[in-house]
């Protein structure tokens, strides 16, 4: 049992988006945070989007410990306070794709005002939500999101409250991407972050995911390829599934699929829609006039297509 | 080959058994079968897996990106007919 | 603290007539912020709508948030994303603040946040004015950490203290409040805005050498580390966990010590520097009155009247709240009779004066519960009763 941890790391593809430096992480045997971020590590890389210009955002939580794992810039903020920070890094500097990268109880518990009215505001973000059912790192209590009868540390005889459907929450509150996967779903989350990455505009995805220790322990569930087995038997996918029927009981069918993509301004197109009428073409943010953003941001969309293509390309001739 | 010209692909599966918190994800789903639980206990007293027929290799990876240690990584294997592993 | 003059865009220079509120976002503009992030709170909003109204000519980008934890968890991200950033509220916005107060503190974030009083507690007295926040500014939020605090007399004061908010909050990378009232706020008078060439302002310290050198941190208790900006490929981490000088969480008891000693220490060590006061005839003085705000101003009625009596008053008005002057409380304590500190609320300020001056005098609070400035009688008497 001797491996050169060294040379793993060296040789590892996920150096260079990982800090290897800060592995083995905190998360439980089976947790499906691993297989998330090794999912949004081969997005990311896929996407051909500069890594320099990407900025990760988490919250508080066993999801919130993404971002110290993730080699860009990344800010691990306080309990749901993760979608006001990353618009602020948005804001300031409009070049940068941010990512906020946080579990259910974090973005829709405490901090599900800010999930809404980012989401309305149609700030472009790419919000990928771990959704357990429940808070992992307090030790198992109950969330917004956790199903009707389960049994939590704080809901013993089990949860006789009402669980948020997020696709149907986010999409009500104006989100123009809106996907769910299962953890199991390893290539549909890499391809839906890669999607959500390209899109402009608040991009939500909804990851399902086994928790071990706590969620499934108390529930009886077994543990977690027992709960991955469990997703590959009741996924049912459905593309562009009207949001109002993705609901999830407790061990029933969990829909998935890409439910919303449409196309709406943005919050900073809107503002600039708002201050050209106002101060005319000469109207600048931050120094910049909105044809020199415009050029600016063409020439990175020409950059990123043509190391997406070499990447593509690169996978192409490893197949032939 | 039986579609088209698609040439059979082997992968050289890299296990780092030291990371290894022992899920089984990787053993469970591999679809060609590659993975087995081993017998022998790591520092942490996990189970990790090795490659018990590394020859069934085809490289797809899902290994790679389902492992939430980031402890397993795939290369494509050239050289070699049949697929072999490395610790 | 290496300045450059002002950015010509954000300066309105001239003489205007505006209230206190308005010079708060004129100095924002002038000291190069261009981010605001609010949420409408009485008596602040007027600070929020001269920013909204001039943003889209100086270039700045104004939003109004779903609240005040997020206007505040804006700022940070903004902040790290490379722009001076500032929000504005009163009391009860200001308790939604303290979280990430205490993260900006942690994270060693420079923004600026302007509380404009008014009476408590909880909704209290939205209209009426107050200086009821003074302690919850300084420990609001939860653990160790230390913040700056400064307090206007006047709307041309809330001008010039802006800009010095700004420039103490980039060279130590500390949240700075200014700690105004609901009176200043809302009072016009006039201010002269100078021209940019005049006023010096601290630009963004952003790291600019090789990678592998970078450290988002330094303890050494002292301001001046550079940040980095999002997107300049640094790849920084930060945290509110306890954390070492690369950003990663280390939570041990040695750690902490190193962290919460430098968050201290960098303000406390360097409090000589950062200290602002305004004295009047202190020397020889039997009586010190010590104010701030627009007590301060009140005050000077009271002074100018105990002096016709023939009482030797001296007058300290603390510009800089925290870090507290406490050495020159010290100094002064063993050569007068006693500390007269008039205030609107039930006696904040006085708790320090008190014991800063350690028994050598006597300390007079001149305490008032809000809604109203003091009868200057009031000072007054209390002037009369401490050189008794």
């Amino acid at each position: 049992m001797t491996t050169d941890i060294g040379k793993f790391k060296h040789d590892s593809p996920m150096s260079g988006t990982l800090r290897m430096e800060r592995m083995p992480h905190i998360w439980c045997p089976g947790c499906g945070i691993g297989s998330e971020v090794n999912a949004f590590a081969e997005a990311i890389k896929r996407s051909g989007i500069d890594p320099k210009k990407l900025v990760v955002v988490s919250g508080i939580g066993c999801t919130g410990r993404v971002a110290g794992y993730v080699d860009f810039d990344s800010i691990h903020t306080t309990h749901g306070r993760a979608i006001p920070v990353a618009t602020g890094i948005k804001l300031a500097n409009p070049e940068l794709t941010v990512v906020v990268f946080s579990g259910e109880g974090d973005l829709t518990g405490i901090g599900g005002n800010h999930l809404i009215h980012a989401a309305r505001r149609n700030m472009d973000l790419v919000v990928i939500c771990n959704n357990n059912f429940t808070y992992g790192m307090t030790g198992g209590q109950v969330t917004p999101t956790t199903p009707h009868s389960a049994i939590a540390s704080t809901t013993p005889y089990g949860n006789y409250e009402y669980p948020f459907s997020l696709p149907f929450l986010v999409d009500a509150a104006g989100a123009t991407y809106i996907a769910r996967w299962t953890s199991m779903d390893v290539r549909n989350v890499t391809q839906s972050i890669e999607e959500a990455l390209a899109h402009k505009g608040f991009s939500f995805i909804e990851i399902i995911s086994p928790c071990t220790t706590l969620y499934l322990r108390r529930n009886r569930l077994g543990d977690g390829v027992d709960m991955l087995q469990h997703y590959q038997e009741n996924t049912v996918l459905k593309h562009g599934c009207d949001t109002r029927e993705t609901a999830i009981d407790f061990q029933g069918k969990i829909v998935i699929g890409k439910f919303v993509d449409k196309v709406k301004p943005t919050y900073l197109e809107a503002v600039d829609q708002c201050c050209v009428k106002l101060v005319g073409d000469d109207y600048q943010l931050y120094g910049k006039t909105i044809p020199e953003r415009e050029a600016e941001e063409k020439a990175e969309k020409e950059k990123v297509a043509a190391r997406r293509a070499a990447v593509l390309a690169e996978q192409t001739e490893a197949n032939e | 080959m039986f579609f088209n010209n698609l040439k059979q692909l082997h992968g050289k599966v890299y296990i780092n058994e030291t990371w290894c918190k022992g899920c089984g994800f990787c053993v469970q789903f591999c679809p060609t079968n590659v993975l087995d639980i081993s017998s022998d206990y790591n520092a942490k007293g996990y189970h990790p897996p090795y490659a018990k027929n590394p020859e069934k290799c085809h490289d797809c990876q899902y290994c790679q990106i389902i492992c939430p240690e980031f402890s397993i990584f795939v290369t494509r294997d050239d050289e070699n007919e049949r697929g072999v592993t490395e610790k | 603290m290496k300045t450059v003059p002002a950015e010509p865009k954000g300066v309105d220079s001239g003489p205007h007539f505006m209230d206190g509120d308005q010079a708060i976002a004129e100095g924002a503009l002038a000291a190069g912020c261009r981010f605001f992030a609010g949420y409408p709170i009485t008596p602040s909003t007027e600070t929020a709508e001269r920013f909204a109204e001039r943003a889209p000519e100086v270039g700045a980008l104004f939003i109004q948030m779903e609240d005040e934890l997020a206007s505040i968890a804006a700022l940070i991200g903004a902040a790290w994303g490379g722009r001076k950033a500032m929000t504005v509220t009163c009391g009860p916005g200001f308790s939604l603040m303290v979280e990430n107060i205490g993260l900006a503190a942690m994270t060693e974030t420079p923004l600026v946040i302007a509380n404009v009083q008014r009476g408590g507690p909880s909704t209290g007295l939205p209209t009426l004015t107050a200086q009821q926040d003074m302690m919850q500014a300084r420990y609001g939020s939860h653990g160790d950490y230390a913040i700056i605090a400064l307090s206007p007399d006047s709307p041309q004061e809330c001008f010039d203290i802006t800009v010095e908010a700004f420039n103490l909050s980039e060279f130590y990378r500390v949240p700075v409040i200014i700690l105004t009232d609901e009176t200043v706020g809302h009072m016009h008078e006039k201010v002269v805005i100078p021209p940019a060439e005049q006023i010096q302002v601290v630009p963004r310290n952003n790291y600019s050498g090789p990678k592998e050198d970078f450290r988002p941190y330094k303890f050494d208790c002292q301001g001046g580390h550079p940040m980095a900006r999002a997107g300049d490929g640094y790849n920084f981490h930060i945290t509110g966990l306890t954390h070492d000088e690369r950003g990663y969480p280390v939570m041990t008891a040695e750690q902490s010590k190193i962290v919460v000693t430098h968050l201290m220490e960098k303000i406390h060590g360097n409090a000589d520097k950062i200290i602002r006061l305004d004295e009047d005839q202190i020397d020889g003085a039997d009586v010190v009155v010590v104010s701030y705000g627009i007590t301060s101003r009140i005050a000077i009625k009271a002074i100018q009247d105990a002096r016709k009596e023939g009482i030797k008053v001296g007058s300290l008005r603390l510009i800089t709240i925290w870090p507290f002057c406490e050495k020159r409380i010290r100094e002064l304590a063993p050569k007068i009779k006693a500390f007269v500190v008039p205030e609107i609320n039930y006696g904040q300020m006085v708790l320090e004066v008190e014991r800063c001056a350690g028994g050598k005098c006597e300390t007079i609070s001149v305490n008032h519960c809000g809604g109203a400035v003091h009868d200057p009688e009031v000072i007054l008497a209390a002037i009369r009763k401490a050189n008794q």
